[in-house]
Parts: C-alpha cells; sequence; structure tokens
C-alpha cells in the first residue's frame, strides 16, 4: 500500500485546516471503513487527520427536546446511551444490528455516515466501477447484483449504501451538522446523500473539506415505539439485504404518526414517505401496512436477480409495522 | 519400566502446544524470525484468458527496497514431469513463470521481492503487465454434461453394476431429482506462508502445509534437487482443510531466495487465496432412485458434474458417496468434469461426499416422503450385508447404531412427519436426519521412537499438525503403547527430516502415524529390559508401515455418523435458523475425546455454513470472483451456531492393528444434507440448491 502521512488533529478548527490544506488527505474516524479500502487500494491518501480524539465525543440533550450526537461518539456509545435507548430504540437497535462489537468500539458516528459502498466490483480495484474510476462503467448491471439497489438507482450505479444506523437517523428526521473552513453548517440527513444520477462518485452534499461535527435528532414522540429490523444472509456480521426502522403511534385502531425507512434498497437509506403518507390516518392493520408499502415500492426498478428485495421489504413492513400495532393495543 | 500404564487413550487431553499457541508463543511460519530477511509479493493476473505480453519492470525496480522482479522471462526454471507422493503429476499453477500463458484471472504473473514487505507489496500493486487477452469460458452449469468426461480421481469416476433402466423401469416410485452446491472455499485463519533459503547447499523451507515430506518431494522435484538437499519445516499450521499442498508460495520463495541468494518470505493475502489456494468446484448433480412401495431400493443413479481448469484435471467425486452406502440391484454413479478457465480445485474437507451427500441424503429423504416411510427406517431397509458394489465385507460398519442412539437423543421418535405444520411466532419449525460416510485408510509412515537416558521417550513421526490435536493423539497413542504416562513422552512432528510420512489428510492422518508410532513404540517396549542401563544416546527402534498395510485385508472400511437437526424458518423475510444440531458417528476408536468432538463439531458446523451461507460468485464477465475475501465469502458466524453436539458409539474392529478411523472429515458429511432436509419439515418446500438463501426460500413461498 502507498506510504501515507499520519496527524492527530486537537481541535475542530485545526483538522480543517489540515485538510484544506492536503488535497489528498483524509480525515481518519475509526477507521473501520478507510483502512480497510487504503489495504485494498480504493482509497490512496497521501495523509491520514485523525479525528478521533476532538472534543466531539458527547450526547447532549437539546433545548427543543432532541438530542444532539457528536461526530465521534462511537457506534458502541451511542447504542447504549440511557436517552437513546428509551427515546430512540430503533436508532440503538439499528446500531447494534451492524457490524461486531469490536467495530462498533471503534467505528464513530461521523464515520458511519460516511462509509462507502460494500458493493464488490466498487471494493476491486481491477473492476471497472463509475462510483470508483467515473466512466468506466457499472458491471453489477450485467453481473452480480444480488444485492443491489431496486430504488433510486440509475444505468451508471447500482450500489447500495450500508449503513444501519443511517436508516434509523433518517426514519427520525436527523440533521448532520459539519464544519468548513469558511463556518459551520447543517444539512438535513435526507438531503445528505446525493441522487445517483451520472454521478455515483459524487456521494454527500457535504462542501469539499467538511468535517462532521456532530448529528442532531429533533424530539420525535412517536419513535418511543420504535423498531429495526435487519435481515441478512447469517445472523450476524454481514450487510442487510433488507432493513427497516419503524416508529408507530395507533390512537383507536388509526395511524395517528409513522415513520418508516428503508434499508439496502438505494444508495441510501431510503425514507419511505410516500408510505408514510398512505399510512397516516388509516387503520392499523396489515392490509393496510401492506397496500402503504406496494405504494413505496411501486417506484421499485429491480434487476433480474434482486427482485425479491420488492418482496422482502413489503413483508418486513408489513411485519414490523403489524409487531408495533399490536404491542400498542397491549 | 516397572508398571504398566496404559488409559492415556480414550480420556481428554488439552492440547499439548495449547497454552503456546493462546499466549502467542507458538510461531506460525510468517512469523519465524531470519536474519537478512527479504519479501516477496506475488502479482496475479487481471484477466481470464491470455498471454503476458510485457512485463514493465524498470520502474518497479526503481522504487525503494525493491531487490528483484521475478516473471516468465527470468524466472529459474523448474520440472513438471514428475508424479508426487499422492500419485499424481503437479499441478502446473505452482509452476510459476514458466510461459507466458494465463490460464485464469489470478494466474501468478510475477514476484516482485524487496527488502520489507510493504514495499514489497506497494512495488507489486504498482507493476504493469500488459497482456493479450483471450475469450474466456468460466460459465459452469448444468448443460455443460454434454461436455463432460469421467476422470478417476482419488475415487474412480465411473462405478456400474446391474441394469438401471431396467431396475428403474420395475420400481414402483422413482425418484429423478438434481442439486446443485457452488463454488466452496476453505480458508484457514493462517494464511499461507513460507520461507526459503539456502543453507549449506540444502534448500531449508518454513512453511504451513498439511506434510513437509509431500511439499519437499514435490519442491525437490519441481526444481531438480536431491531428495536428500530439501527440508521442509511446519511446525504449528494455523489450518489446512486440504488448501495447503505444493502452492505458488513455496515455489515463489524458493526462486528469490535462489535467485537472491538470501531468505526470502511469501505470504499469500487474504484475496490472493480466493485464486491460489485451492477451492470445492461447484457441483450439479442428478439422483435417480428407483424403489418398490416399501422404500427398498432397487436403483440408484447417482451423476455428478464439476469443473476444473485448463491446466490440471482434479475431479470432486461427488457421485462416489453412495457407493458404500447403500443397497441396490442396479448401482450406477459417475463423477465428471468439465474443463474451464478457472483455478485449479482441489481437495476440500470431504472432497466428493459433503457435497455428494447433499445431493443423496437429500433424494433418500425425497424418497421416504414418496414412500411414506420415516427417513431413518428408509434408510434401515437399505441397509446392505456387504458392500453394495464391491460385494466387500464391512470392516465394522455400526451405521444403524448411530442413528438408533441419535434418534433417542434427539427426540425422533415424537416427529410428526407431516411438513409446514409446527409455527412459533413468525418461525415454522421443522427436523431432519441424513447419514455421513467417509473412507478409513492409511497410508505408509515412519516413525522412530528413543527412550532416553532420563527415563523420558522421544517420539519423531512426521505428522503435521493442523489444528486438529495430532501432536496430542499421537503423544497419548504413544503413552499407551508405551505403557507409560503420556508426560514422559515428548513428540517431535512437522519437519522433513524426521522421514518420510502420510500427510494430514483425507482422514488418514492420525490412523498413518499412530500406527508407525505404535509398532516402534511397542517393539521398544519389549525390547526394554526392565530395570536395564538406557546409554547416553538413548536406544532408539524404527518403524514402516508399508508391509503392514499392504498385508490388510481387502474391506470395505469407513466412518459412519448420523446427522440431526432442527430449524426454524421465516417465511416472510426467508430467514433459516439452525436451533439445535446432534451427530452419532461410528469412527473406530477414539483417540483423545477432547480434540475429537472438537473435530467433529466443526465439521457439523462447516455442514451449517455450506447449506446456509457458503457461495462463492464467479462473475462470468471477468471471469473472477465478485467479493474475494472474507466480507463477501460468509462463513456461518456465531449467533448462526446453536448448541451442536457429537458424540460416538462404539465401533471396534477386531481385525484392524490401530483401530483408530478418521474424524476430520465425516463431520461435515450430511450435514447440510440434515439441515435442508429439515428446512422442507419446516416449510414443505425442498431446496435443491445449496446455499439456502434467504431470497430463495423467500420466493419459494411455502407459508403453511
Amino acid at each position: 500500500m502507498r506510504e501515507f502521512g499520519y496527524q492527530r488533529a486537537l481541535d475542530v478548527s485545526g483538522a480543517v485546516a489540515l485538510l484544506d490544506a492536503d488535497p489528498e488527505a483524509r480525515f481518519l474516524g475509526g477507521g473501520t471503513n478507510l483502512v480497510d479500502l487504503m489495504k485494498t487500494g480504493v482509497e490512496r491518501p497521501a495523509r491520514l487527520v485523525d479525528v478521533r480524539e476532538l472534543p466531539l465525543n458527547r450526547i447532549e440533550a437539546t433545548e427543543d427536546g432532541g438530542l444532539r450526537i457528536g461526530a465521534t461518539v462511537t457506534n458502541s456509545d451511542l447504542a447504549a446511551h440511557p436517552e437513546v435507548r428509551r427515546r430512540y430504540p430503533a436508532l440503538a437497535q439499528a446500531v447494534l444490528a451492524g457490524a461486531s462489537g469490536q467495530l462498533r468500539n471503534m467505528a464513530t458516528v461521523g464515520g458511519n455516515l460516511l462509509q462507502r459502498t460494500r458493493c464488490g466490483y466498487f471494493a476491486d480495484i481491477t473492476s471497472a466501477c463509475n462510483k470508483r474510476s467515473p466512466g468506466t462503467g457499472c458491471p453489477a448491471i450485467e453481473g452480480q447484483h444480488h444485492n443491489h439497489a431496486i430504488l433510486g438507482a440509475s444505468d451508471h450505479c447500482v450500489a447500495t449504501h450500508p449503513s444501519d444506523m443511517g436508516v434509523a437517523l433518517t426514519a427520525l428526521d436527523a440533521r448532520v451538522s459539519y464544519e468548513t473552513a469558511d463556518g459551520p453548517g447543517e444539512i438535513p440527513l435526507a438531503d445528505f446523500y446525493l441522487p445517483v444520477g451520472q454521478t455515483p462518485h459524487l456521494e454527500t452534499a457535504l462542501p469539499p473539506g467538511a468535517l462532521i461535527t456532530g448529528v442532531t435528532l429533533p424530539p420525535v414522540p412517536v419513535a418511543a415505539d420504535s423498531r429495526y429490523r435487519k435481515v441478512r444472509e447469517r445472523a450476524s456480521y454481514a450487510f442487510a439485504i433488507g432493513s427497516i426502522a419503524a416508529a408507530l403511534d395507533v390512537r383507536d385502531g388509526v395511524v395517528h404518526d409513522v415513520r418508516l425507512a428503508f434499508g439496502a434498497v438505494a444508495s441510501r437509506p431510503w425514507r419511505a414517505g410516500t408510505a408514510e403518507s398512505v399510512l397516516t390516518g388509516a387503520p392499523a392493520d396489515a392490509e393496510t401496512f401492506a397496500a402503504a408499502a406496494e405504494v413505496e415500492l411501486a417506484a421499485a426498478r429491480p434487476l433480474p436477480h434482486n427482485g425479491y428485495k420488492v418482496t422482502l421489504m413489503r413483508n418486513l413492513a408489513v411485519a414490523v409495522l403489524s409487531e408495533l400495532a399490536e404491542e400498542a393495543t397491549r | 519400566m516397572t508398571t504398566a500404564t496404559r488409559g492415556s487413550v480414550g480420556t481428554g487431553h488439552t492440547r499439548i502446544e495449547g497454552r503456546d499457541k493462546v499466549t502467542g508463543a507458538a510461531r506460525y511460519a510468517a512469523e519465524v524470525p531470519f536474519a537478512d530477511l527479504a519479501h516477496g509479493w506475488l502479482v496475479l493476473s487481471t484477466v481470464a484468458r491470455g498471454r503476458v505480453r510485457s512485463v514493465d519492470t524498470e520502474a518497479v525496480l526503481a522504487m525503494p527496497g525493491v531487490l528483484a522482479v521475478l516473471h516468465h522471462h527470468n524466472a529459474p526454471r523448474v520440472d513438471t514431469d514428475y508424479i508426487g507422493l499422492l500419485g499424481v503429476p503437479p499441478d502446473p499453477s505452482v509452476a510459476l513463470f514458466q510461459s507466458d500463458r494465463v490460464a485464469h484471472m489470478g494466474w501468478p504473473v510475477a514476484l516482485v521481492v524487496a527488502e520489507t514487505s510493504e514495499q514489497a507489496r506497494e512495488a507489486a500493486e504498482s507493476l504493469v503487465v500488459h497482456y493479450d487477452q483471450e475469450p474466456h469460458d468460466v460459465a459452469f452449469s448444468a448443460e455443460r454434461q454434454t461436455e463432460a468426461y469421467a476422470v478417476d480421481g482419488h475415487m474412480p469416476g465411473v462405478v456400474e453394476k446391474g441394469d438401471l433402466e431396467d431396475r428403474l423401469a420395475a420400481s414402483a416410485v422413482v425418484l429423478d431429482a438434481e442439486y446443485t452446491t457452488p463454488e466452496e472455499y476453505h480458508n484457514p485463519m493462517e494464511p499461507h506462508a513460507a520461507t526459503a533459503l539456502w543453507e549449506g547447499g540444502r534448500l531449508e523451507v518454513v512453511d504451513s502445509n498439511q506434510g513437509t515430506t509431500w511439499v519437499a518431494g514435490e519442491l525437490a522435484n519441481l526444481f531438480s534437487l536431491d531428495p536428500g538437499a530439501v527440508r521442509v519445516r511446519s511446525e504449528h499450521v494455523g489450518g489446512g482443510f486440504g488448501s495447503k499442498g505444493a502452492r505458488a508460495h513455496q515455489v515463489a520463495a524458493v526462486m528469490a531466495a535462489t535467485v537472491l541468494q538470501r531468505p526470502v518470505r511469501v505470504v499469500m493475502t487474504r484475496r490472493q487465496m480466493f485464486s491460489l489456494a485451492g477451492y470445492r468446484s461447484p457441483t450439479a448433480q442428478r439422483v435417480r432412485l428407483g424403489a418398490d412401495t416399501d422404500g427398498r431400493l432397487r436403483a440408484l443413479e447417482h451423476q455428478s458434474l464439476s469443473m476444473t481448469s485448463s491446466v490440471h484435471e482434479f475431479v470432486e467425486p461427488s457421485a462416489a458417496a453412495g457407493r458404500s452406502m447403500y443397497a441396490a440391484e442396479a448401482h450406477h454413479t459417475a463423477s465428471r468434469i468439465v474443463r474451464l478457465d478457472v483455478p485449479t480445485p482441489t481437495w476440500m474437507r470431504a472432497p466428493g461426499e459433503a457435497p455428494g451427500s447433499f445431493a443423496l441424503e437429500s433424494a433418500l429423504d425425497e424418497l421416504a416422503e414418496r414412500c411414506g416411510i420415516d427417513p431413518i427406517e428408509l434408510r434401515l431397509r437399505n441397509e446392505p450385508a456387504v458392500g453394495p458394489v464391491s460385494g466387500l465385507p464391512f470392516s465394522s460398519r455400526n451405521l444403524a447404531a448411530c442413528f438408533s442412539e441419535g434418534a433417542r437423543r434427539f427426540g425422533w421418535a415424537d416427529r410428526d412427519p407431516r411438513p409446514g405444520v409446527r409455527r412459533e411466532g413468525r418461525w415454522l419449525l421443522g427436523t431432519g436426519t441424513a447419514a455421513a460416510s467417509f473412507p478409513a485408510g492409511a497410508m505408509p509412515s515412519t516413525a522412530a521412537v528413543t527412550a532416553e537416558a532420563d527415563g523420558t521417550f522421544t517420539v519423531r513421526v512426521n505428522a503435521a499438525d493442523i489444528g486438529t490435536g495430532a501432536r496430542t493423539a499421537l503423544t497419548v497413542v504413544a503413552a499407551d503403547a508405551l505403557e507409560v504416562p503420556s508426560d514422559r513422552v515428548r513428540v517431535r512432528i512437522g519437519d522433513s527430516d524426521l522421514g518420510p510420512a502420510m500427510i494430514a489428510g483425507g482422514s488418514m492422518g492420525t490412523r498413518s502415524w499412530g500406527w508407525a508410532v505404535t509398532a516402534a513404540a511397542e517393539e521398544l517396549r519389549q525390547s526394554l529390559a526392565p530395570g536395564a542401563d538406557i546409554p547416553p544416546e538413548g536406544i532408539t527402534v524404527r518403524s514402516d508401515t508399508a508391509e503392514a498395510i499392504g498385508a490388510l485385508a481387502r474391506k470395505e472400511r469407513h466412518s459412519f455418523g448420523a446427522q440431526f437437526a432442527e430449524v426454524a424458518v421465516d417465511p416472510a423475510t426467508g430467514e433459516v435458523r439452525v436451533r439445535r444440531m446432534l451427530g452419532i458417528f461410528a469412527a473406530g476408536r477414539i483417540v483423545n475425546p477432547l480434540t475429537a468432538r472438537n473435530q467433529l463439531v466443526g465439521g457439523m458446523i462447516w455442514g451449517i455454513s455450506m447449506a446456509l451461507h457458503e457461495e462463492a460468485v464467479r462473475d462470468r464477465s471477468t471471469g473472477g470472483l465478485y467479493g474475494a475475501d472474507l466480507a463477501g465469502y460468509h462463513v456461518a458466524a456465531h449467533a448462526d451456531i446453536p448448541h451442536v453436539e457429537a458424540d460416538w458409539v462404539d465401533d471396534h474392529d477386531p481385525d484392524d492393528p490401530v483401530g483408530i478411523k478418521g474424524i476430520g472429515e465425516v463431520g461435515i458429511v450430511g450435514a447440510a444434507a440434515a439441515v435442508a432436509n429439515a428446512v422442507w419439515h419446516a416449510t414443505g418446500v425442498r431446496h435443491r440448491n445449496l446455499p439456502i438463501r434467504p431470497d430463495r426460500v423467500l420466493m419459494a413461498g411455502g407459508d403453511a
């Protein structure tokens, strides 16, 4: 692998300045994805700016009753936090559904949002890939796409975003805050990942050189009854083939409030807004849940070998929403 | 020798080197220090077929620390015109850099040697190789049967008895089903690694392999060296499973050490292992069973297709599994291969039996369903009195005892045979069973046992402990033969200078080495006069079992087993979870129950992994694997493995001087079929293609 420089940043402005000064530098969080990609040659940074020691490792209540999660909070600490577990259980469950204990101890919230797809063509530098080498083509479309996107993809890329945490955060209306040399900024997570289109190599709306400093969760009362479920090809330590984050508030048999997001189906965590609209005010029963999921999935464009994901996501939506509805009536 | 002591064999012993391994004191091949060590890094082809047009060495030679770039223009020549220890010519894949031909994706085209491993890697990854690419063909499928041909590998390719079509026509019930298993990889925890150096006119290689006699012989032949001029050592081995024979890393290290005249180490990366370490071919199998309404077989046909490379014949003998299992008037089995532009497959734990038993034991379950007979009863009704094809007597055959003990412990008697009727929340529940067998053989080996002046004993036998506990097993075997406590016995293994011996393979290691050790130790014990003085150099007795093994009566010699599994299936998501598994085996004399149970349970876990997870996917466009690492190639994780229990019944063969049978492989045999049969019992849907992935279960339906 390429030789690289390493520097530990001591404060946010210093970190941003270091990256600003060197276009070939990359921020290093837990390194659970970036270091792997450096070993395989997908990433070849000249310098790593380690941001893990920055004072961004706290989870604090916000004035409006939400939570602010620092970018360097580890996945383990996030999942274990009492307020996260009490008020946003789907988020804790999503984090715990990902990776392994060792990886979660290293991985950070900021890094999790910026992790790269696990598409096998992207990871193999001998292969073509529009995301890694723009213009070389997408072999997955004609080749192996068993675990690729059914929603929001394009003829240029069908990769999925691998994050579990991001699916829950998307359902919970999280906002991402960042710092650049020109000052701070904030982006709703819903707008954080760019549409694939013809530019799959452009993944986020972060300005160049920006450092993610944290994620803010608004107060979401319905999230107290929320759930994350992940289906994968073994019982642990695998990326999802389909996952769902759902929160449901049922009053008198009718859906009063709902949040729904799908994972492993698109280049970003997929907020199922269409399904939410169908559900809101409708009877909380399996038929409605299925109808809502089907409306959302009507936009799906499966490839020859990933059509099962349409069935899987429909079934998952029915199963998880039914569970939540049943628990609400107890 | 005043008191006779026996009883080490059959009682549990923790591994002698266990403490060294868990504390890190045990050194594996890539950790042994050498002065002036250089590091080689292999460069693999990025095309699946063609020729190397040129290698741009100039820029790379100018990189920091780079010492040499070996490729087909400048590498030492090797000889491949010989037959090795295992009776086959070498796979040309290990004859590195002898021509410009590229036979598969990931074919070694160059070795970059540098002062440090990091420098070698960066230079290797920077090396530009130009190819004249040719169209490749990696498309394995059942349709390739028309181009296939039968090959005798370590089993005969075709064995036929009786008139198949006639007996099928005479059968009241005929089952005709096709099964597939995917390309599977045995990636041991410890990657392949070798260091080669010339020392006093001898070639010394420190390696990780399954037999130093074997690897030393291959290297001596390849490099045209006197056999005595090669010494290979392999003290600790972090898993082999069939993958650790003569491979590219040793040959590359020897070439570079020869050219540079200094020690050179070559270690495979995990990704390189997916091209260079061998694998199990995918199989496409067809089983036809003809039976009377009471389930008694009249006809058994098993056809299996596997693939091999364009440069070497290797057959996965999946059709051989039934030859010793079930009696039938007509009995036809054939294993065939088709040659494609892929790496050469190799032995992988239970070669033939693992995929073959998935097809055959699934088919038996399907036949039981058709006949309305309990699957265990069906197997018992087809128990042969002698070898179903060979007519030879069985040395011992305790399959029925395995089923009876297994059924009792698993609670089989209470099983409702109807599929798809047990529900627990979102899960459908089912149970399944399957039979297992694996040949029990022995190969000639030598051993030396020395009575030392201090009252201890030293055993020298060139065994390989690939994590199985062989070192410990041989210690207790020697202790019992010498009639001394095992702490007075020291065993030295893993060094070709110890003399020729069988490899750790074919479930024959402990049986072959144990035989040689027993022969030498018993002779030594009998020759030692009680109270006699031992000279300072000790008293040594040597053995060679070639004659004794040659004199062994011809019999059907096998280990047997009965596998049981309970699964839960969520038809809404397609998830399958194994809830418990039990295997009861008849595997001869069990030397060390502790490590034997490890091996059997390990095999069963691999069977779960084979049933549900393992699958390497070859991209037909590039000819290479998709996701060739342990993130892309899923093996079972801890959370997939429930309570797994392995035990055994008495299995005694009075004619056998050692009584040991193999346990290395029988544990995986039948395990995947037991899981698949349980999935059918849970859902009512047959899964004939492995692995039983969530999408396959989901789209096959089966919601009761």
